[in-house]
């Protein structure tokens, strides 16, 4: 198990109001799990929780030892009064070598950028240039808070298709929240539905067919579940050889 | 040479020069300009009370600054409205220090001394403390470069890699109360601020990096200092506001020359 908390509960900082209560967690190796939940629901705050940036009002959260974690918070904030070019944003705050540097912005399909400055670039390039930043640190567990906001549907697309990428390539377990129901359906191993408390987990069919999960999300999920059984049923048609690699035009309108 | 009141001064300027450009940056980049206020205005309490106790200037300012720094170090991480918080302490600081030295009759007279610094009156004394500390800060701020400029640059990142934004702003109040204990005799209460943060702004657009920004604002401080003090001997004008002048010219200079 990289990361366990048991009976975990939080509140909001300075006060006795639970964000979270009662949480169990696991994640292991090598997994995808994808926490999704309504706005305010908690999910940010499990998070960090987990990786230990906020404090319990009970239970408890423990790490592997040594667990190495790539993180790529939601809605970096740049400050555009700090200059810095994308080589040496790699390099914070641990040092990497050149090769290392470029190898990563390849890897993640930004070549090349190294010379940029950081607010020039768009907010699909930002991304993975966040998440090259995340695998240089040679990470067990990547930890991705909405990392496609802001980004347009191909975008989001192409972006889970690269996190399941590093997947497979690094055996690498990934942590992600996300409002992208559609597309978490298809890459995640794993789904858990949060709101205040864990509603419903389990696979990604599972957790679409539970009625937490419809209740919260209601209509979109109902549209979902359908899109999703759709190419479920279609997958299975295929021996079960997941191709997750469907561009989303395939996809019924 | 150290006889001579004019190259004192030029040492004292550019031991301060050294290290007001890397400082600055953080304070330009952490958007602290009002935070270096406060705690710059909060110096002349520090003055007040050195004066009253009888002891060593600095020794006072540095005590007050540091106060002041922490407290608002303190409302920062609390969370309370920067902005307002900020304006109230800053001036309040300075008006309770105006007050305060009013009861030292001694040091009624040289008032304009600490708030626009007497650069030309430092010794043998100060020159070594002027560049003690500004090595010391300057250390502290080479050893923790990549701490202060990951926090500095986002918390969040900074706190994924297992770095406590927190440490890392108190090293920063306490560097700025240093700063601003060794600034007093220099530019004065009043025109601290404004060489941290001036030659930082200058040195902003040249620069493609956090190390270049510091490194510029460095250069930019220290020509500041010779100019001013320059114009200060051949013109006659008081030295502490002819170096920020010259730290405002070269700002315009360089925001000018970027446009063309």
């Amino acid at each position: 198990m990289l990361i366990r908390a048991d009976g975990m509960t939080i509140h909001r900082p300075g006060t006795q109001e639970a964000v979270l209560s009662g949480i169990d967690f696991r994640i292991a190796a090598g997994e995808i799990v994808t926490v999704v939940g309504p706005n305010g629901s908690g999910k940010s705050s499990l998070i960090r929780a987990l990786l230990g940036q906020m404090g319990l009002a009970e239970g408890s959260v423990t790490r592997q030892q040594g667990l190495r974690i790539g993180y790529v918070p939601q809605r970096v904030q740049l400050d555009t009064a700090i200059p810095m070019t994308v080589r040496r944003f790699l390099s914070l705050p641990t040092r990497v070598t050149d090769a290392e540097a470029s190898a990563a912005l390849e890897r993640t399909g930004v070549p090349g950028l190294g010379a940029r400055q950081l607010t020039q670039l768009s907010g699909g390039q930002f991304q993975r240039v966040l998440l090259a930043r995340a695998l240089l640190r040679a990470p067990h567990l990547l930890v991705l808070d909405e990392p496609t906001q802001g980004l347009d549907q191909p975008g989001i697309v192409a972006f889970y298709q690269l996190i399941e990428d590093v997947r497979r390539e690094t055996g690498a377990a990934v942590l992600m929240v996300s409002h992208d129901l559609l597309v978490v359906m298809r890459s995640s191993d794993r789904v858990v539905c949060l709101n205040g408390h864990i509603c419903c987990e389990g696979t990604p069919q599972h957790v679409s067919g539970a009625p937490e999960y419809r209740a919260l999300f209601g209509a979109e999920a109902q549209g979902m579940l359908a899109l999703y059984q759709h190419h479920h049923d279609h997958d299975h048609d295929h021996d079960c050889d997941h191709d997750h690699g469907h561009a989303p035009s395939a996809l019924p309108h | 040479m150290l006889d001579d009141f004019f190259f004192r001064a030029v040492l004292a300027g550019l031991g301060l020069a050294l290290v007001a450009g890397p400082l600055g940056s953080f304070v330009v980049w952490r958007r602290m300009a009002y935070f270096g206020d406060s705690t710059a205005h909060a110096a002349i309490l520090g003055v007040a009370m050195a004066l009253a106790f009888d002891i060593s200037i600095y020794a006072g300012t540095l005590a007050v600054a540091t106060a002041m720094a922490c407290l608002v170090s303190a409302l920062v991480a609390r969370g309370q409205a920067m902005d307002t918080m900020l304006g109230v302490l800053s001036h309040s600081a300075l008006a309770f220090g105006l007050v305060a030295i009013s009861f030292v009759p001694s040091a009624r007279s040289d008032l304009s001394g600490y708030l626009f610094g007497d650069i030309l009156a430092v010794g043998r004394l100060d020159l070594a403390l002027i560049w003690t500390g500004a090595a010391l800060v300057l250390a502290l701020l080479i050893l923790r470069w990549q701490r202060l400029v990951t926090s500095s640059l986002n918390e969040e990142l900074a706190m994924a890699a297992g770095i406590d934004p927190r440490t890392e702003r108190l090293v920063l109040s306490l560097a700025l109360a240093i700063v601003v204990a060794l600034a007093i005799r220099v530019v004065g209460s009043l025109l601290i601020s404004a060489m941290l943060i001036v030659p930082a702004a200058a040195a902003r657009g040249w620069a493609r990096s956090p190390e270049r920004m510091a490194a510029v604002a460095a250069l930019i401080a220290a020509a500041s200092v010779i100019a001013g003090l320059f114009s200060s001997l051949h013109l006659d004008t008081p030295a502490g506001p002819s170096i920020v002048a010259s730290a405002a010219i070269f700002f315009l200079l360089s925001q000018a020359l970027r446009r063309a």
